[in-house]
């Protein structure tokens, strides 16, 4: 069955203004999870756990059950193994940090791609500096695919302790094969963790059959609201992790001199959470929930092929990567800034995104300073597609 | 008003001053970090005045238009006059609204020029 797109806009007044490309920056929230943070505000806000009257009851059921839609959405096994968290970057840093620093020594190696967000490289740049753990880098080929054999090489060597890796690109729309990379690392005793802030929009995760140990993603790149986000991680591990943060929520018990740690998830979960978000994300995920993700992946699959087709079109532009990608693709036209054409786009109510996308070292392996970025949503319609190639050809036009 | 105004599309078309100085008393490198717009600026300087100046870089029409439009004025100021210039000064050159989303862009030039006589 084909998405029914009348009925999915009507939930996103906010796309009556403008066409929205710039959905791997932050998605739009359906007016569902919009009101749900609303209404939690109005009538059930409270600080969760432990406070013995009706409205911190009503915020604690709330919040624990948006962990357990949560833990239905990625399959995982226990509901503990969800932490909620402010970002897919907190993720991060949360693993870095707690596994890093107690487990990691000298010349253990973290490995990465070429393909990462700077919050799936800075983190472990700090822990190296830290610990003098080394990090490993696999490159990409020209079409963006990670080049699997320096995996290889480098798991040969040993020492892994960690491979760090993404499950969508965030800018040219490749998808690295993390299954493989998860049984490749698992079979020389390494962990993965799976940066899916980009993935978890797109594609379906089962934490479950793909047996990564990490994985961190964003409530607001899956059409909930920002400021909350998830950190998945296998029970096990979480257990034997001491906490990142420390203070409220988290503890069991605090004397002048030390204290215990709270059991999962709150040992993870210092201060007061971010409820209402966590509500709201609950309530963006039911709303997605009534579609499948077959009908998701094809729609989206069509509006990037056509958008690709599009912009071939263009004689000045140059496509960053490979042309099968998923979600987001990148490209430079000759003779304009990126920075230039998003503004002329804009103007137009076109909103795309020019920059490095928070990925450096990947613009510096394609070679180009900058990128414009087209990123869709399941919202997105063909027609909304078919008028950006006429607008860049308008701003083209500007410049020649 | 449209910011891409027939002047600033001339002057990132046709770049004014845009070369290297054989012999420069300064010559400074201005990043924009957000978006890795780079301006090197060189100048020769005589008795607190600019005598000679030139810059070479890469990025936005803004950036680079604004860079060209700012130093046809450069030569012969005083090097004081010029460490007062304002944003004010160089959104006035322009001759247009600059939106908030650009003005890093425009006054790039502008930060340039002064951390170089700093």
């Amino acid at each position: 069955m084909s998405l029914d797109l009348t009925k999915i806009r009507s939930q996103f007044p906010i796309l009556e203004e403008v066409i929205y490309l710039d959905n791997a920056a932050t998605a739009q929230t359906p007016q569902i999870a919009i009101d749900a943070v609303s209404e939690f505000y109005e009538e059930s806000n409270a600080n969760v756990h432990r406070g013995l009257h009706p409205l911190a009851e009503k915020a604690t059921e709330a919040y624990e059950d948006a962990r357990q839609t949560v833990s239905k959405f990625i399959n995982s096994k226990y509901s503990e193994e969800i932490i909620f968290t402010g970002g897919t970057t907190e993720g991060i840093n949360l693993v870095a940090r707690s596994l890093g620093e107690s487990e990691l020594k000298e010349g253990d190696k973290i490995v990465l791609t070429t393909l990462e967000h700077h919050s799936n490289i800075t983190p472990w740049l700090q822990l190296k500096n830290r610990t003098g753990a080394e990090v490993s880098w696999i490159d990409i080929d020209d079409e963006g695919n990670l080049k699997m054999d320096e995996l290889d090489s480098i798991l040969d060597e040993g020492n892994v302790s960690l491979v760090s890796v993404t499950g969508l690109s965030n800018v040219i729309g490749v998808r690295p094969p993390i299954e493989e990379i998860i049984k490749k690392a698992h079979a020389e005793g390494a962990k993965v963790l799976i940066d899916a802030a980009q993935l978890a929009a797109h594609h379906q995760i089962d934490v479950q059959k793909l047996d990564c140990d990490f994985l961190a993603f964003s409530g607001h790149k899956i059409y909930g609201p920002m400021g909350v986000g998830v950190l998945f991680g296998k029970k096990e591990l979480l257990e034997s992790m001491p906490p990142f943060q420390t203070g409220g929520g988290m503890i069991r018990d605090v004397s002048k001199d030390g204290f215990i740690c709270a059991d999962l998830p709150e040992k993870f979960e210092a201060g007061t959470p971010p409820v209402a978000e966590a509500v709201g994300l609950k309530i963006a995920i039911d709303w997605l929930n009534q579609f499948d993700w077959k009908d998701i992946e094809e729609h989206e699959d069509k509006l990037i092929q056509l958008a690709v087709n599009e912009l071939g079109k263009i004689k000045e532009l140059t496509l960053l990567g490979s042309k099968n990608s998923s979600g987001s693709l990148s490209f430079t036209i000759k003779g304009i800034h990126p920075h230039d054409l998003t503004d002329i786009l804009g103007e137009k109510g076109i909103c795309l995104r020019a920059g490095h996308h928070c990925a450096i070292p990947l613009h510096e392996r394609l070679k180009v300073e900058a990128s414009t970025r087209l990123s869709i949503g399941i919202y997105n319609t063909e027609e909304e597609i078919l008028r950006v190639r006429p607008s860049i050809e308008d701003a083209a036009r500007v410049f020649s | 008003m449209d910011l891409y105004t027939e002047n600033i599309l001339d002057h990132f078309k046709h770049p004014r001053g845009k070369r290297e100085l054989a012999d420069p008393t300064v010559s400074h490198e201005e990043v924009n970090l957000a978006c890795g717009d780079k301006l090197t600026i060189h100048l020769a300087i005589e008795d607190g005045v600019i005598k000679e100046a030139a810059w070479e870089g890469s990025g936005c029409a803004i950036s680079l238009g604004a860079m060209s439009i700012l130093w046809e004025k450069l030569e012969g100021m005083p090097v004081k006059e010029t460490a007062e210039m304002t944003a004010e000064d160089i959104i006035e050159m322009l001759g247009v609204p600059i939106s908030k989303r650009r003005m890093k862009c425009a006054l790039l030039c502008l930060e340039g020029v002064k951390n170089a006589l700093k």
